[in-house]
């Protein structure tokens, strides 16, 4: 908050004309986030836009033209079952693309309704943290693994799998925030004036923890693009007929010594993609709030 | 102090109780019977009621979940279905790669990472830190496999330095042992040596601006004397804590590295685990491991005061 006011003192103080070169210079001292913002795009389009960027139907096999290394017909060259691996790339990003988005909506929805729960009644919050802390105490790859046996799979199935280790870090943030300005004097001043609990809620407290919950979501949609690889890589994530990068990477792998493209250009893509995000967090997180550490 | 450390201990048990109860209800929640989803697809209606007694779910849930913990409580952590032996040994067998490998890339990150995130914040804004900053983003985002797989090709396949995969016994041969473990440690490590890297470059910024740090440059004591007796020291509990809750992305990274370089230890148990619908096992490696995570940071809390003599309980 002190650094909204900070900000807020600085506009009024500068005048008018020197806003937007203010924001241009800190876009040319920092250009990163803006860098990630624009990867990110061009890869939210390609994966869009697979059906008509992708030469080849990502599923049709040509046996003649198996394990070919890259060439101008095959740009990334193709699989174990002459699969155009660059088709599949692109088909790839669209799972992704629907993991990393749903994963971070419905963590940040799930755990700031918890959040809110926690912080606002004593009795519920301490049944809610120690829930919540032992969910903390399962390493989140591994409890994802745990999910994921319990039924059969499906992507739905790997976005909830990813979403619950995710719940704890929201929870504990929201009801942080929560928590400390429900003390504030405008919070006793709504109060008094006869402000009932849903609209104190939607109006005075929640809008607070909105900075840290977009920063937080975006990270959430990073790690959970990069989970879920690593679930499909070790053959128990999205179903292995969808062309997730993942399952590009674990048939790719049986061949890697003689076919390494099957694995490198999947791999480039999905670290673009999580590098993108993660940048664009953390430009996120110097503009809404500079103070908020890195989550851990 | 020594009533702190009861508190502290005794806090462990509601987390572990809480785990357990997770674990426990994992199973029973799930869409379909655990019975039937046990026994696979194509299992008669005998064999299905017969798996359902033998785990007991036949019985109320709240009397499974006692006679549960009362096993646990005594260290059997139930039989495998699909290897019929006690998963406790089935982890104990497999738990010397993957202690191995985690004990060695978090040596490797705390040699790495400390240096990296003082250098960072003595220079901070030079393109010493930027670069070191950018190496830590880039090093959260690669994955795993794509770092594994570089290394295989460029040391084992190409340059033939290095064996390829697999894992052998220090006690088989102590040379083959850490020469199986020098690719593994590297491409796990980098992750969690940029997590410590920018822990320790934002709590050193932080006390690098401390009264006493400029005391200490005042009166003249040579700056590697400031930056590591004085600063290091006192930025060190933060950065202690980072390492053991990061054990939990670590742990993860485990997983998917054994994978990589085919190391038979705990995460491909898991695998086969989960792939063979093996619940007793899987439950039991949860357990196990929840429950060593626990245990290391209740053990790194109650070195705060070791640490920091300040920090009195």
């Amino acid at each position: 908050m002190a650094a909204r006011e900070m900000t807020a003192v600085a506009t009024v103080a500068a005048p008018a004309v020197r806003k937007r070169s203010g924001s241009l210079r800190r876009l040319r001292r920092r250009p990163l986030p803006a860098v990630g913002a624009l990867l990110l795009a061009a890869l939210v389009i390609s994966a869009l836009a697979a059906p008509w960027l992708a030469p080849f139907d990502p599923f049709e096999m040509n046996v003649v033209d198996r394990l070919l290394p890259p060439d101008e017909t095959y740009w990334f060259g193709t699989d174990a079952y002459g699969r155009d691996i660059f088709s599949r790339t692109l088909y790839g990003g669209r799972v992704s693309l629907v993991i990393g988005a749903s994963v971070a909506l419905a963590s940040t929805v799930i755990g700031l309704l918890i959040g809110v729960i926690a912080g606002y009644f004593r009795t519920a919050d301490a049944i809610l943290m120690r829930i919540m802390d032992g969910l903390m105490a399962i390493p989140g790859i591994l409890l994802a693994i745990g999910l994921m046996s319990l039924t059969r799979a499906s992507m739905w199935v790997v976005i909830v799998a990813i979403t619950i280790p995710e719940v704890p870090r929201v929870v504990r943030l929201v009801r942080s925030v929560v928590l400390s300005v429900r003390e504030q004097v405008y919070i006793q001043a709504a109060m008094a004036i006869g402000t009932r609990f849903p609209r104190l809620m939607i109006r005075h407290i929640l809008p607070n923890t909105f900075a840290p919950l977009i920063v937080q979501a975006t990270y959430i949609a990073a790690s959970a693009v990069l989970v879920e690889s690593y679930l499909s890589f070790l053959g128990v994530g999205t179903p292995p007929e969808i062309p997730s990068w993942g399952n590009i990477i674990a048939e790719g792998r049986l061949y890697v010594q003689i076919a390494f493209w099957n694995i490198l250009f999947p791999s480039i893509f999905l670290a673009l993609m999580v590098l993108s995000i993660n940048v664009l967090g953390d430009g996120l997180r110097d503009m809404l709030d500079p103070r908020l550490a890195r989550r851990l | 102090m020594w009533l702190y450390v009861t508190r502290r201990v005794l806090a462990t048990f509601p987390v572990m109780g809480v785990v357990a109860a997770i674990v426990f209800l994992m199973l029973r929640m799930s869409p379909g019977d655990p019975a039937a989803i046990i026994a696979g697809d194509n299992a008669s209606v005998e064999d299905i009621a017969q798996i359902r007694e033998h785990l007991g779910l036949d019985r109320p849930l709240v009397e499974q979940f006692v006679r549960w913990l009362g096993q646990l409580a005594v260290g059997d952590l139930g039989t495998s279905i699909y290897l019929d032996r006690p998963v406790l040994g089935l982890i104990l067998e497999r738990v010397e790669p993957t202690l191995a490998l985690s004990i060695s890339t978090m040596t490797f990150a705390v040699i790495l990472a400390i240096p990296m995130g003082v250098l960072a914040a003595w220079r901070a804004g030079s393109w010493i830190d930027q670069s070191i900053m950018a190496l830590s983003v880039l090093a959260f985002s690669v994955p795993v496999f794509l770092i594994g797989y570089g290394l295989v090709i460029g040391f084992s396949l190409t340059l033939d330095l290095l064996p390829v995969q697999g894992f052998v016994s220090l006690s088989e041969d102590p040379l083959a042992f850490f020469r199986h473990l020098v690719l593994p440690t590297v491409a796990l490590g980098l992750v969690y040596t940029a997590l410590l890297a920018r822990i320790t470059r934002a709590t050193m910024l932080e006390t690098l601006n401390e009264d006493f740090v400029r005391t200490a440059r005042a009166k003249g004591l040579a700056e590697p004397r400031v930056l590591i007796l004085h600063a290091l020291k006192n930025a060190s509990v933060p950065i202690v804590t980072t390492i053991g809750t990061g054990i939990a992305l670590l742990i993860g990274g485990v997983v998917v590295t054994e994978s990589v370089f085919a190391v038979p230890g705990i995460g491909r148990l898991t695998i086969d685990a989960v792939l063979q619908r093996d619940y007793p096992v899987i439950q039991g490696v949860i357990l196990t491991i929840a429950g060593v995570y626990v245990l290391v940071n209740l053990a790194i809390d109650l070195t705060y005061s070791l640490l920091d003599p300040r920090i009195r309980y």
